[in-house]
């Protein structure tokens, strides 16, 4: 048994991406991987704090690593965004000692301390690199050959360069795919943004970038897309109908999380994977593979 | 050899905040504004923007509603030749205007912002139901119910809460106290 500190973030936790949420629990337990929910987080602050101010992003997520650090395990989350503010969080920090110094008077002032230790990591790379393939493939029980996949990474797990995998072109969750029975097609767009939270103040230029993905994905013969962040999950699956009402496109390509996937293969309950909660239906996908 | 560096105030102010100071390494090759997916959305390029700060245009780049439309890909900042995370530059340009206290009208991402962080800072988390209908109700009302469809089928799939998640009060109380030093004066980088 490993163990991990578990930052769910707001959208896996209980928000928009519960089933996220869900389906790592319940994997992590067929593989053996503890994931022990940080006590009391606090919101990483996301894109919008950390564009309008700086500093209280910085302390916003210091607070997350000083709680972390008491407890001494690696901080996995399965969100991309929580994973770069955390992960910058880390950097900055060090490169910068007169910001650190400021952290650190506002971390005292809430009675903390952070020297920096906690290794910030995305569920992916615990999966992948840690877990790893083989004992993924020992715990396959459903045959999902000849389902064709598109794996969507968005931007944030990839860039600005965390050194986990390569921040245009990743593999590594085509390998994961490939390890789980399924067929990942070619997907030049895989690292594209899908519009990020723009979707809610610029709707018209998102549903672009994601009218762009759904092409690219359905031209190279994916039935489904899966993907590992909470909020493309939701700008693709919750809005594909206004692609297609936009556009007059005719997409209905289900969207999955990778720890869904991960979970069908496993033969675990669709139920505790939350697959109710995904808009596009699956089950039409899926019902071939019975 | 001493190399002396121009003063400018502006450039300076860019550069004090962490990321920002690889702004004097751009040789305007153009690679992030070739890269950027919004670029033709922008009233002035990525590039534009940093010879702008360069030359001293304050008002005119924390006017420019580009920062706006930065999605935080990162993409030009891991294809810049000269390593200036550009991301990072977009969102110090960002936090100068808003405390410039200037709005912008030609974008809603401004309000979008306020009503996550007013969420996120008095809270500690993400109510993202209330925070969706702080943010309609703080520009247009009326564009709430052309969204009505996509709200449906979120609160549908049982995606969307009126309950949230809380932090425990001492917790609440935790997170005030640091952001409150951070925001004290002398606080902001």
């Amino acid at each position: 048994m490993k163990y991990y500190s578990y930052f769910p973030g707001c959208s896996s936790a209980e928000g928009s991406a519960k089933a996220y949420g869900w389906s790592t629990q319940a994997v992590s337990k067929v593989l053996d991987t503890e994931l022990i929910e940080l006590d009391d987080w606090n919101c990483c602050g996301s894109t919008p704090y950390s564009s309008l101010n700086e500093l209280s992003s910085l302390c916003l997520s210091a607070r997350n690593l000083a709680l972390a650090e008491k407890r001494g395990f690696d901080l996995v989350t399965p969100c991309s965004s929580c994973y770069v503010i955390l992960s910058r969080t880390n950097q900055h920090l060090k490169q910068y000692p007169h910001i650190k110094a400021k952290v650190d008077e506002a971390l005292a002032a809430g009675g903390l301390e952070y020297h920096g230790t906690v290794r910030v990591r995305h569920l992916l790379d615990v999966i992948t690199n840690d877990v790893g393939y083989e004992p993924i493939r020992s715990k396959v029980k459903k045959d999902i050959s000849g389902l064709k996949i598109a794996p969507y990474y968005g931007c944030q797990i990839v860039r600005p360069r965390l050194g986990f995998d390569h921040p245009e072109l990743p593999q590594v969750l085509d390998r994961l795919i490939t390890n789980l029975g399924g067929e990942p097609v070619p997907f030049p767009l895989k690292s594209r943004c899908c519009g990020g939270s723009l979707i809610i103040s610029e709707e018209a230029l998102a549903l672009d970038l994601l009218r762009k993905l759904f092409d690219s994905a359905q031209s190279n013969g994916a039935e489904c897309l899966v993907t590992l962040c909470p909020l493309c999950q939701t700008n693709l699956d919750a809005y594909q109908s206004r692609v297609n009402k936009r556009f007059n496109t005719h997409f209905g390509l289900p969207v999955l999380f990778f720890t869904q996937l991960m979970g069908i293969a496993f033969g675990l309950d669709e139920k505790e994977l939350g697959l109710q909660t995904n808009i596009v239906p699956a089950a039409k996908v899926l019902a071939r593979l019975r | 050899m001493e190399t002396r560096i121009r003063s400018d105030t502006f450039v300076d102010e860019i550069s004090a905040i962490p990321g920002g100071e690889g702004i004097r390494l751009c040789i305007q090759c153009g690679t992030c504004t070739a890269s950027c997916p919004n670029a033709d959305r922008m009233q002035h390029t990525p590039s534009q923007l940093i010879a702008m700060a360069r030359a001293g245009l304050r008002d005119e780049v924390l006017a420019s509603d580009a920062p706006w439309y930065c999605l935080s890909c990162y993409l030009c900042t891991v294809r810049c030749p000269r390593g200036i995370k550009q991301t990072d530059i977009m969102h110090a340009l960002e936090s100068l205007a808003a405390r410039s206290g200037k709005s912008n009208r030609r974008t809603l991402t401004p309000a979008m912002y306020r009503s996550f962080n007013h969420y996120v800072r008095s809270t500690g988390n993400l109510p993202e139901l209330w925070f969706m209908a702080r943010f309609y109700l703080s520009t247009n009302p009326l564009r709430a119910f052309s969204l009505m469809p996509v709200a449906l089928s979120l609160l549908g799939h049982g995606r969307l809460s009126f309950k949230t998640r809380k932090l425990t009060p001492e917790g609440v109380r935790q997170l005030k106290a640091i952001l409150d030093k951070a925001e004290s004066p002398g606080g902001a980088p």
